[in-house]
């Protein structure tokens, strides 16, 4: 198979700068997104993501001012995500330049939503973002549910249910976070990659917990990710997204090098 | 004297990246315009006719906006670049949508990967084909030049063209099976991934577009 895996840079972006929490506290500035873009695109990224993780809707604009400024120069698929609600907010981000919008809490409340975004974009803009949390007690049978607001609200869905119904209502790709181990650099939840990987058609972004480059090539090896995302370990040039792919690629997984 | 390079708007997807990647790669006296009207299509001197969503309603949207004929006129007279589903509706027939007649331009189908008999013999093979896969050169071309063979591209699609004629085949990819993925004849190339998503070597792809005089 000659498909590569990809990785995926993410920024999370607060009112136009690039910030990093553990846990979404103890936030850390990481720079201007425009310019970690273009870092990250020169060191081979495969693509990008931008969270807005802007908590009022009056800075909105910000964000797709972002994504036009990053667009205009950097030339692999972006995809934005936070606060993406409404059709509107869809094709705005879609003009601004993005290839692909995450929808996250707007899919819990109204999952028509994804189904009618996909019919008016198309499956392959959609990403729906699943924030996964797990429920199951020691000894039992694993289990995860879906949170919203940041993994601090409970929803009682099932993770994997919720996968596949989103698949059905034409999501084009899944971006799965461990809110356990969002932050904690220990790795992703592998198990829960897992699962939701071989539940469902449709390719896995693997995302929370990234620590070393180790846990990037556990992602596909052992979680069968189809791409794995990760963000402080490249903010803080701890690793350079290059030495990211070859490590993997040391591994033994098809990377684009 | 200015040359005008014409990126087709149907009301398909996002053409900023497109226009974007060709305003960077473009000479000085080139001009990209994003266009839907027939006449500065029929002007220009170069097409670029991209395209994603569904094969109904990009059929749909050209024939609403009535450029199918404009756009089939360009592809037979100046240098024309195809790109994901500008380069599906060149075909007779796409399966996508239960059946959907195209613009006829060669002769052939559009499948889907997910296919029956494909599925089995793929195992678990993600739909869409999403990423950066391989492009094997299957024949010698202006628009590979610079290009290594093999080089990868950025994928994002569940149908790929299977033309009749096999010597329109200017590129194959290999994803469970092996697709076509770029074809090329006289004035037209088209490519099944996406140059203006795929880095350094899809702006050398449209860059060697932009040069380009049609001739192979």
């Amino acid at each position: 198979m000659a498909l590569a895996k990809r990785i995926i840079p993410c920024l999370d972006v607060d009112n136009g700068r690039v910030v990093k929490g553990v846990q979404f506290v103890d936030i850390r500035d990481a720079g201007d997104p425009v310019e970690v873009a273009r870092r990250y695109d020169a060191e081979g990224a495969d693509e990008i993501t931008f969270l807005d993780i802007t908590a009022s809707s009056d800075d909105r604009e910000t964000i797709v001012h972002v994504v036009e400024e990053v667009a205009n120069e950097v030339f692999i698929p972006l995809t934005v995500g936070g606060g993406i609600r409404t059709l509107d907010d869809v094709r705005r981000m879609l003009n601004a330049g993005a290839d692909k919008v995450a929808i996250n809490t707007a899919a819990v409340f109204n999952p028509e939503f994804v189904r009618e975004a996909s019919a008016s974009v198309g499956s392959q803009c959609i990403v729906v973002a699943i924030d996964a949390k797990k429920v199951s007690g020691e000894g039992e049978p694993l289990r995860w549910e879906i949170f919203t607001h940041g993994g601090r609200k409970p929803t009682g869905l099932d993770a994997i249910e919720w996968a596949k119904k989103m698949v059905g209502y034409g999501a084009g790709e899944i971006l799965l976070t461990s809110m356990d181990r969002d932050g904690t650099k220990v790795g992703f939840d592998l198990p829960l990659t897992r699962a939701i990987s071989e539940a469902v058609s449709v390719p896995v972004i693997a995302s929370g917990g990234v620590g070393d480059l180790d846990h990037l090539a556990d992602g596909v090896l052992k979680g069968k990710a189809d791409a794995v995302l990760a963000a402080s370990i490249f903010h803080f040039a701890e690793y350079s997204i290059h030495e990211a792919k070859q490590h993997m690629a040391d591994r033994g997984i098809e990377m684009r090098l | 004297m200015s040359s005008v390079i014409a990126v087709v708007d149907y009301g398909m997807g996002n053409l900023r990246s497109v226009s974007k990647a060709l305003e960077h790669v473009a000479a000085d006296n080139q001009q990209v315009i994003v266009t839907s009207d027939a006449d500065e299509i029929a002007r220009a001197e170069r097409i670029v006719f991209p395209g994603q969503g569904a094969a109904r309603d990009c059929m749909k949207h050209l024939n609403d906006r009535a450029l199918t004929g404009v756009v089939l006129q360009a592809a037979h007279e100046k240098p024309f670049l195809g790109i994901c589903m500008g380069m599906q509706v060149l075909m007779a027939h796409s399966e996508e949508n239960g059946g959907i007649k195209c613009m006829d331009m060669y002769a052939g189908d559009v499948c889907a990967f997910a296919d029956e008999s494909l599925q089995t013999q793929m195992q678990s093979l993600k739909i869409p084909h999403m990423g950066w896969n391989r492009v094997a050169h299957k024949q010698a071309h202006p628009l590979w030049q610079n290009i290594a063979e093999d080089s990868r591209f950025y994928f994002v699609h569940s149908y790929y063209v299977a033309p009749d004629d096999d010597s329109l085949v200017a590129g194959t990819t290999e994803y469970g099976i092996e697709f076509v993925s770029a074809i090329a004849r006289e004035n037209v190339f088209a490519a099944q991934f996406h140059p203006e998503k795929s880095a350094h070597d899809g702006l050398q792809l449209l860059k060697n577009f932009c040069l380009w005089q049609g001739h192979v």
